[in-house]
């Protein structure tokens, strides 16, 4: 399986080192060249504003749209879920908004409340899940067919899943639990390959 | 739910990865930065640059400075305290910088003793001019390293000195028999733990950036390419003479430094760079990166 980690700025070694801990093959995406071909993309941690105008400026946001919306699965993770969320007020749509959450960024305060804390989250077993938060978001509101996989013991909304899209609050890719990215590789990916990829289906005919 | 810990101290320097830091002095220059793709800022009082010019001491900037900075931005905002000074260090934990840089581009406070980081719930990033140096900061509780560089010069010769030196210290330990790092970590003068950690992982066990003189977005792929996971810039970006632009085209460099072709494109139609100084202008004692052991 090839799985993209956007590699513009923040965590991105450390996905690709657990998706390759996980059996996958994990490639870096600096430009739009670089999305062909991939079963799953990876949004990582790092500064959303950063990533939001390296993603513009490198052209990446349209066919990433576009693709997500054709159902190839992606995982985003803290700036990576910002990403995702729906933006009601983005004049310029620099956002990909393709799950129907909205977030609040830094919703736990500055870096000196930045905490780690043992999750519950149901799809992965019982085991707790260690949880790193980093200047961490959280989810304010979810829409239709998003379903909450963790939330926080006060019920703040910490991971979500619509479809073959997850997004979660925290690092998992900072832990060396892979349950999270294993559950990411698990999860339905339909006919995507046909429906996404130019290449392959140009190799298939 | 444990805040400060060390997992959350050394992830936000992860985060960081692949960016670069960029000193600001106002709150219009810290939005220019964040504009610019900056992934975090430096709030200061005076550039480097301006403090070499300046003479005199200098110290932690004014909280107000700062207060204004946070408030302008929402990437992480960073602050710089004396070495050793311990009281600044928890001022800037106080006002809530997410990350403080106890740096030797302010004027010593202590000759002998660095600031005890473990101390503290924020996160500390320090220089180094070699493997040792880095290690005892780590030891110390530095959750992130940057090569000193020479401050306010312009000038990416040292810089490139201190990343050489601590990747050749980092590839030299990786090759020694296990038998021979208790006589290594004493010859480094750092701690045995962290000189083993090194040699098992084949890198520093936190991120480390370049600073120091970084002026040209060649001068940042130079050194990414060097080994550095992002770039501090402090004056090359607002004492140059379209700080807008070369802001931008630092940050283009910086995420595309294997591309030359793209960084080719980054170092079009920027403009004047700053001025900067040859080494040999600069007396002994006018030297930043010896501040500090």
């Amino acid at each position: 399986m090839r799985i993209g980690v956007i590699a513009l700025q923040g965590g991105f070694a450390e996905h690709i080192s657990i998706l390759s801990r996980c059996g996958a093959g994990a490639y870096p995406v600096r430009l739009p060249s670089h999305i062909d071909d991939l079963d799953g993309i990876v949004i990582p941690g790092g500064e959303s504003t950063s990533l939001k105008i390296l993603m513009r400026e490198y052209g990446l946001l349209e066919p990433l749209r576009e693709l997500i919306g054709r159902g190839l699965p992606v995982f985003g993770t803290c700036a990576g879920m910002v990403l995702l969320a729906r933006e009601p007020t983005d004049p310029d749509r620099s956002s990909l908004g393709a799950m129907n959450i909205e977030v609040d960024r830094n919703a736990f305060g500055r870096q000196a409340d930045s905490f780690q804390s043992e999750l519950s989250i149901p799809v992965l077993g019982d085991r707790p899940f260690p949880g790193v938060f980093v200047r961490a978001p959280v989810v304010r509101a979810t829409d239709d067919g998003v379903q909450v996989l963790c939330r926080l013991s006060d019920g703040v909304i910490v991971a979500v899943q619509q479809e073959n899209r997850l997004a979660c609050s925290f690092h998992p890719e900072l832990t060396n639990d892979l349950r999270f990215h294993k559950y990411f590789l698990s999860i339905d990916r339909g006919d995507v390959f046909a429906k996404s990829s130019y290449r392959r289906s140009q190799r298939a005919a | 739910m444990e805040k400060g810990t060390w997992r959350v101290k050394t992830g936000l320097a992860q985060m960081l990865k692949g960016g670069v830091i960029m000193d600001v002095v106002t709150p219009e220059q810290a939005r220019i930065a964040e504009d610019a793709g900056a992934c975090a800022v430096m709030a200061l009082e005076r550039v480097p640059a301006d403090i070499r010019a300046d003479g005199g001491v200098a110290r932690m900037a004014d909280p107000t400075i700062i207060a204004a900075i946070m408030e302008t931005v929402s990437i992480p905002v960073m602050a710089k305290c004396r070495i050793g000074h311990f009281v600044e260090a928890q001022v800037l934990e106080a006002l809530g910088v997410d990350f403080i840089d106890e740096s030797e581009v302010l004027t010593p406070a202590d000759e002998s003793h660095h600031v005890w980081k473990h101390d503290f719930r924020v996160p500390f990033v320090c220089g180094c001019r070699e493997l040792g140096e880095a290690l005892r900061r780590i030891g110390e509780g530095a959750a992130m390293m940057r090569t000193k560089g020479e401050a306010g010069t312009g000038n990416i010769i040292e810089a490139v000195r201190h990343m050489r030196a601590v990747q050749d210290g980092i590839r030299r330990l990786k090759a020694l028999p296990k038998e021979e790092l208790a006589t290594e970590a004493k010859a480094l003068g750092a701690p045995l733990e962290l000189v083993a950690r090194v040699h098992r992982a084949g890198r520093l066990p936190v991120v480390n950036f370049a600073a120091g003189g970084i002026a040209t977005p060649a001068d940042a792929a130079l050194m990414m390419q060097l080994g550095a996971e992002g770039v501090f810039v402090g004056s090359g970006i607002f004492k140059s003479s379209n700080p807008v632009v070369r802001a931008q085209a630092i940050v283009k460099a910086t995420t595309h430094y294997q591309d030359p072709a793209i960084v080719a494109e980054a170092s079009g139609d920027l403009g004047e760079a700053m001025a900067g100084l040859d080494m040999k202008a600069i007396p002994e004692h006018e030297l930043l990166s010896g501040r500090g052991w």
